[in-house]
């Protein structure tokens, strides 16, 4: 049946309409689909993966530092010294995570699927670069399998020469620095094609400040992927010739600088950490002001702190290398700017907390997904402030206060964030519900496991634990098997997670059209939607508009107001 | 040659949809204007892959002025200036182009397509001859930098050894040889880094020359089976400006590489 479109009656797929996910059958109706919805669809499953992956890679770590303290250094497991392997097992953890998860996991999967819906539009605007960044990244994607293959890698995830360049095996070297040069093109691919689409297809009668707040993040977010990711892409290139002829740029033996090559690295990097956050806190925004059912507070203020955030992310690089040789007075320039990030991180904070002041909160999972967000975010970032700071930061570099901030910023914020948006956006993605008590239990694994591994980490790196070390002394025993005890629930909320998620999408009872009253234009189109996104015409309205939306007992959802459909318009605009 | 006719029959009030027009946009305009800032985005993401480059040369400039002043007389300014001009005429093709595609001047636009993928070509072969020379000669990238023959190095070279090294006079072949290579390789100056910078520069750039060799090829077939309009053009457009790009960062490597001692 691979081929044309299928035409089968009503209620041929259980009772459903024909939608994106059964208009064409066949695995190549998939891989040469240019449907936003399903390539989305696929990023998510590839991301889910690769959130395994590095996950079963921190599991393996952790696993590795419960007895840490007593361990006989000559111990082997699979042949292999325990230290070698654990050292295996923080790169690949790291890589992983942060190439092939974190940084196109919310943009590549949820932002792919609800950013044109949100614009009202058919599609992004560049189809066919979409579908190329999905092959990059499979193509990435397979090559990082090949490191596994040959043996991994231990040089850590940045990748540091010397040791990087000069002490490795070539193969999985030159696999991983190409796996990532490719999965970097395919980040700028999905940047580039974000701003187009924000620009050239919003719908007559929406402006940039009538975007749901997840538009805004994405822009940001995109800026970065376009104007960062190159300055990596190019330093890896050098590095793999660096690696092969040996030309004397980064390896100090034939007249390079390693230093430069931190530079260049965290040029990219830091402002990396953004294209991973900021989509969270885009689709914080949207699950903030959907729960508490009131307009979002301080729209503009959110808006342009994620422009903000992304401009100044661009100039603080150097609080990478405070102790790396930079000259006093870079190290303070970069201390000093790195503090500015914390203002825009707090305007949005205080925006989402006053969005929920006085609003009606329903505390569904996504919304929950959210609170641990702000919770988490809140320490994350404040801890930032103490390795910003220089004198601090002498203290504590390289030890398990730096693991447990960016952890708490990148897994507590991000992972929550993903999380909460898979669930917020998965009836209109799948048209199925998930089991709300599972989901609400999951959630609850994933907070309280995440907090038991990494709330010890900050005190034992205040008291000297350094990062990378399979070995510690017997004072940090406690801390070590506390964390491990926290990966394996966090791990335990996380399977969870995926067997009902999966269950319910075959299984699980369907959704509505707009299951929490959100007001964002996805939410008028079918769930899932159809193939062309709207059966009908798109009303155009404001994103935090809720009194357009009324509960429908029937329907178990929200349907659009009479008046709103039959006039064609916002009732906010009549306000107005 | 008008299209309007074949759509005769139809009894729809709307205008028919001009084929080039993808399902999600509604005028072909706005097609263009979208294909066009994807490319200005993407003109800006090479930007800053070059930046990280040009960096590179900034660093390693400020570092070790005398490397670089030395380094500079293996280039033969010449072949860099032919180089150059041979771009900006194709610059002036490539924009010429655009013209004859918005003209529907079939022929020109063909003729100049070819003229600018001719002149990309010129440039190669320039590159090749100096690539080959670099790699004769040994003045080439880091640990493999070592001079084979006395007689091919430069005049500003040679006066430069002698003058902090008079002690040159006296020695002969392999021993003369060497305490050059002394001087000149990682040892002393460091000239690896400056053709390590020098190759991985116009290396890049290279890379980007046959790109536009490709995409140039990919234009000249629909070009050639008459695809363009005065409505559809968008490809012709940002192809041009991808090459002017390519065009704009050699007229940065030119100075800063042969010009500058
Ligand atoms: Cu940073």
């Amino acid at each position: 049946m691979a081929g044309g479109v299928v035409e089968k009656p009503e209620g041929a797929y259980g009772g459903s309409t024909r939608n994106y996910l059964n208009e064409t059958r066949g695995i190549k109706n998939w891989i040469i689909t240019l449907d936003h919805k399903r390539i989305a669809m696929m990023y998510l499953v590839a991301v889910t993966l690769a959130l395994l992956l590095g996950g079963f890679f921190a599991v393996a770590l952790r696993t590795v530092l419960w007895d840490g303290a007593v361990r006989d250094p000559n111990d082997l497991i699979l042949g292999m010294r325990v230290e070698q392997m654990y050292n295996k097992y923080f790169t690949l953890h790291g890589a992983v995570m942060v190439f092939m998860f974190i940084i196109p996991g919310i943009p590549a999967s949820l932002g792919n699927f609800i950013l044109p819906m949100q614009l009202g539009t058919k599609d992004l605007a560049l189809p066919r670069i979409n579908l190329m960044s999905l092959y990059l990244y499979w193509i990435g994607a397979t090559l990082f399998v090949g490191v596994l293959a040959f043996g991994g890698l231990d040089t850590g995830w940045t990748l540091y020469p010397p040791y990087s360049l000069d002490r490795q095996t070539s193969i999985p070297l030159i696999l991983a620095l190409s796996a990532v040069f490719i999965l970097g093109f395919s980040s700028i691919l999905t940047g580039l094609n974000f701003i187009v689409t924000m620009h050239r297809l919003r719908p007559p009668g929406m402006g940039m400040y009538d975007m749901p707040l997840f538009l805004w993040a994405l822009y940001a977010t995109s800026l970065i992927q376009v104007l960062a990711t190159p300055v990596i892409g190019l330093t890896l290139a050098l590095a793999m010739v660096e690696h092969m002829f040996h030309i004397g740029i980064f390896l100090p033996q034939y007249g390079g600088d390693p230093v430069l090559f931190q530079h260049f690295f965290w040029f990219y990097s830091h402002p990396a950490v953004y294209i991973m956050i900021l989509p969270a806190m885009g689709v914080q925004s949207e699950l903030i002001a959907t729960f508490s059912r009131k307009h979002v507070f301080g729209y503009k203020a959110i808006g342009w702190s994620s422009i903000a955030i992304a401009a100044i992310g661009f100039i603080v690089w150097g609080h990478h290398m405070f102790v790396a040789g930079q000259s006093p007075a870079a190290g303070l320039i970069f201390s000093f700017l790195t503090f500015f990030v914390a203002i825009p991180s707090a305007i949005k904070v205080f925006n989402w907390v006053a969005t929920m002041y006085r609003g009606s909160i329903e505390l569904k999972t996504p919304m929950l997904y959210g609170l641990a967000f702000m919770y988490l975010f809140g320490i994350g970032g404040l801890t930032g402030l103490f390795l910003a700071s220089i004198a601090n930061n002498v203290h504590l570099h390289d030890t398990y206060f730096v693991i447990a901030h960016f952890h708490m910023v990148m897994v507590g914020s991000t992972l929550n964030a993903f999380f909460g948006g898979v669930h917020y956006w998965w009836p209109k993605m799948t048209g199925r519900m998930y089991n709300e008590t599972l989901a609400k239990i999951a959630c609850g694994l994933v907070f309280l496991g995440f907090n038991l591994a990494f709330m010890p980490q900050f005190v034992a790196g205040t008291r000297g634990m350094p990062r990378r070390y399979a070995n510690y002394a017997d004072e940090f025993t406690t801390f070590h098997q506390i964390s491990t005890v926290g990966a394996y629930v966090l791990g335990a909320g996380v399977l969870l997670q995926v067997i009902y998620l999966t269950y319910s999408w075959f299984k699980g009872p369907r959704a509505p059209k707009n299951p929490w009253g959100a007001a964002s234009l996805e939410w008028q189109a079918d769930s899932p939607p159809d193939f062309h996104n709207f059966t009908k015409p798109v009303i155009v309205m404001a994103a935090y508009d809720y009194e357009n939306w009324e509960y429908d007992p029937n329907t178990g959802g929200y349907e659009l107001r009479k008046e709103v459909v039959e006039s064609g318009r916002s009732l906010a605009t009549a306000h107005h | 040659m008008s299209t309007s006719t074949a759509h005769s029959h139809d009894t729809h009030a709307l205008p028919p949809r001009p084929k080039e027009l993808a399902m999600h946009f509604d005028t072909l305009h706005n097609q263009y204007q979208a294909g066009k800032l994807g490319m200005w985005l993407f003109l800006g993401q090479e930007v800053l892959f070059f930046a990280a480059l040009f960096t590179a040369y900034a660093v390693y400039r400020g570092n070790h002025t005398e490397m670089f002043h030395v380094g500079q007389y293996f280039l033969d300014w010449r072949l860099g200036a032919t180089n150059t001009i041979v771009l900006l005429f194709s610059s002036m093709t490539a924009a010429w182009s655009v013209r004859c595609a918005q003209l529907e001047q079939r022929r020109g636009l063909v003729l100049t397509i070819a003229i600018t993928w001719l002149c990309a070509l010129t440039f190669m072969v320039v590159k090749y001859f100096e690539y080959t020379h670099k790699i004769h000669v040994g003045s080439v990238w880091g640990d493999s930098f070592h001079i084979h023959n006395m007689a091919d190095l430069p005049r500003g070279v040679v006066d430069w050894l002698y003058k902090h090294n008079p002690g040159l006079a006296q020695m002969q072949g392999e021993e003369q040889l060497a305490a050059v290579n002394d001087m000149l390789g990682k040892n002393g100056l460091g000239l690896g880094s400056f053709f390590a910078v020098y190759f991985c520069m116009t290396g890049l750039h290279g890379i980007h020359v046959l790109v536009g060799m490709g995409v140039y090829a990919w234009l000249f077939v629909r070009a050639l089976k008459g695809h363009f309009n005065r409505r559809y053009y968008g490809a012709v457009d940002n192809v041009a400006l991808y090459w002017h790009i390519v065009d704009l960062i050699w007229i940065f490597l030119f100075p800063l590489l042969y010009l500058i001692g």
